[in-house]
């Protein structure tokens, strides 16, 4: 299979089965969770504080006090690898482009040299935290190959949209295809790993603030 | 496989519902809730990391209730839960989570991990792997009333006792009162100033009380310990004679899991909403403060400083009254580094404190207060909580501080303006 063969397969074929993978799969661990049911409370509400869920959705990405000096690499890694993140994926014209061409929806792009930078920033923030990551006690102890893996899966596309991108390799083509596959691998392995926290994440911080928020308590 | 280890699992999978789900699925091991924890700070040990007390559980549901994780089980790759795990998982779940929320505010995806603790300890109870500490207190409240083994007998002698002092008679099983007090086996045993300062502000306010000849312990080792049956058991007391002498109001005492026992956790337990209200006495006196039924005069002028009850503040929301309170008597009143929802555990709540096993342990994460109050330079701590107070007064002794330390409705009824 020759290189431009194997991009074609990834964007075709390939896409279409990593996404069809991951959105079923992203339903059935939903299904998982909200299957589960949850008990209705009976004990009376301090106060009715609608939308404390919703409210903690978005607060709870700031730091509680005190906790952004006792672990500043967490935060501020986490903030500049999600933020560079994001703005590599949904502002980077070429994705804009994919995403016109799939489904007809498109919005303004940064300008390239803003991505750069922020890919840049991304990548770095991962070496970052992979390397609190094996050298705080806690996150050592507690951490296992699925960690790993999901951190590494994370950074392929970076990597290779980045070495795609300024042409370092040599052979332009077969660099895109493999960042096309290693985006893939990321969507395949989403919903069965720690990367799922993606989506959970909005579930869990709604039932934190509805528990606390019925209590009176902001959090 | 034994039997109890049977029913342990099984109480696993009782209780896990969605959220814990949502909480198991979103943590990304950022080890965040460990710095949260006093049993972390205080020792530096990562087993102590609140994420980890749930590892037990965590496998239960994957294994259980997802689809991997039952690939996983039937292929050999993932191995169930032990009893032998179950066993080394005790001290973790029980001797070094005083259920005190602070995890719960701090894990950036949201996870509520006492939430998940108090969950998990309906199984390890089941399970037969609760300390015996707690084991033997639970038995003493289903026995005799208190898990201190406090009988009626012994309440009997300090209304006596408060009435000969303050000359009021104290209320038995008055009907239609407006309130029911509790209180919990600490303030019968070593506080007995609590029942005569809240006959005094009560009686001052012009409010009807009384209190309950078969409910009068507010405490909750069911719940601690996580047995529900048991906790069911205990909270009816109270909600038979709530509803038995028609009360308006069941005031919960100077006692923290006392309040989130019959507040939060009681209607649940019952299965159904109470036609009464529960109130924590803070909330009353400041009820109080707010109708102008409760008039203070003077003031106490010493430095001082309040801790914050876990369960009363960050588990139960409750953490302006006492600062309106404390504004108002004690221009001295100095916060506490952390202070209010932020506040730290005194390192004996969530039955911690009735747990010998824990003792060393306990002492050890007191250093997070001790360090609190010597920053702040203070020598009189306030508080809420009749086992906070127990709990620090040993510590403080132990560790040879000169701090007093006062309840804060005793503090309130010390300045009512009696004229
Ligand atoms: S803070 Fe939350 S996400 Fe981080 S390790 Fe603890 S439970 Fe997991
Ligand atoms: S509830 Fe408190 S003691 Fe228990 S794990 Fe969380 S922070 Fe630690």
């Amino acid at each position: 299979m020759s290189a431009l063969e194997l991009l074609t397969w990834a964007r075709g074929d390939g896409l279409a089965i990593a996404l069809a993978i991951c959105a079923f799969g992203i339903l059935l661990r939903l299904f998982e969770i909200f299957s589960l049911g949850r008990k209705a409370d009976l004990s009376r509400p301090r106060e009715t504080s609608p939308g404390s869920g919703w409210r903690t959705i978005f607060s709870r990405s700031l730091p509680p006090p005190g906790l952004l000096k006792r672990s500043p690499v967490t935060y501020i890694g986490g903030y500049v690898f999600h933020i560079g993140f994001a703005l590599t994926l949904f502002f980077f014209v070429p994705h804009i482009e994919l995403v016109r061409g799939l489904t007809g929806l498109s919005w303004p792009g940064l300008p390239m040299q803003v991505v750069d930078i922020a890919a840049v920033a991304a990548i770095l923030a991962l070496f970052a935290v992979l390397a609190s990551r094996l050298t705080n006690p806690v996150k050592r102890y507690l951490s296992g190959f699925q960690d790993y893996l999901a951190w590494l899966l994370t950074l392929l596309p970076l990597l290779t949209g980045y070495l795609a991108f300024h042409h370092v390799v040599a052979d332009y083509t077969l660099m895109l295809a493999l960042h096309v596959l290693s985006v893939e691998l990321l969507l395949v392995a989403l919903p069965f790993t720690k990367l799922f926290h993606t989506v959970s994440v909005f579930v869990s911080r709604w039932y934190n603030g509805d528990i606390f928020g019925r209590k009176g308590v902001a959090s | 496989m034994s039997a109890t280890y049977e029913r342990g699992m099984n109480a696993f999978k009782e209780v896990l519902d969605a959220p814990i789900a949502s909480f198991f699925s979103s943590c990304v091991h950022c080890g965040l809730c460990a710095e949260a924890c006093l049993f972390y700070t205080e020792t530096g040990d990562p087993q102590y990391t609140p994420i980890h007390k749930l590892e037990p559980l965590r496998r239960a549901w994957q294994q259980e209730y997802t689809l991997l994780g039952k690939l996983a089980r039937l292929t050999g790759l993932a191995k169930p839960v032990t009893d032998a795990e179950l066993a080394e998982w005790s001290p973790l779940v029980y001797d070094s989570c005083t259920l005190c929320g602070r995890c719960s505010v701090v894990c950036p995806v949201g996870n509520d991990i006492t939430y998940m603790v108090r969950k998990m300890r309906e199984g390890m109870s089941a399970a037969g792997h609760a300390p015996e500490g707690l084991v033997m207190a639970t038995t003493r409240a289903i026995q005799s009333g208190s898990p201190a083994g406090v009988k009626w007998v012994t309440v009997q002698a300090q209304i006596k006792h408060v009435e000969a002092e303050f000359g009021f008679k104290v209320p038995v099983n008055l009907e239609n009162a407006d309130y029911l007090v509790l209180m919990s086996s600490w303030e019968i045993l070593n506080y007995p100033e609590y029942l005569g300062a809240v006959g005094r502000i009560l009686n001052k306010a012009g409010a009807t009380w009384t209190l309950a000849e078969d409910a009068y312990e507010a405490t909750n080792s069911g719940i601690q310990i996580g047995a529900s049956d048991l906790a069911r058991e205990l909270v009816g007391r109270i909600v038979n004679a709530a509803e038995r002498l028609k009360v308006k109001c069941v005031i919960s005492p100077e006692c923290g899991h006392a309040y989130t026992a019959i507040r939060w956790e009681g209607p649940n337990l019952m299965g159904r909403p109470f036609g009464f209200e529960v109130k924590h006495i803070l909330e009353v006196l400041d009820d109080l403060r707010r109708e102008g039924r409760l008039k203070l005069k003077g003031t106490l002028d010493t430095p001082l400083t309040y801790h914050d009850p876990c369960q009363i503040s960050r588990r139960g929301g409750v953490y302006e009254q006492p600062r309106t309170l404390l504004n108002q008597l004690a221009p001295q009143f100095k916060e506490m580094s952390d202070s209010g929802v932020m506040n730290w555990c005194c390192g004996g709540g969530g039955g911690v404190s009735a747990n010998e096993r824990a003792e060393p342990l306990r002492m050890t994460v007191f250093k997070k207060k001790k360090a609190q109050i010597e920053e702040l330079g203070v020598k009189t701590m306030v508080t809420a909580c009749a086992n906070c107070r127990v709990v620090m007064e040993e510590a403080l002794e132990h560790y040879h501080m000169d701090v007093e330390m006062l309840g804060l409705t005793e503090l309130v009824a010390e300045h009512l303006d009696e004229s």
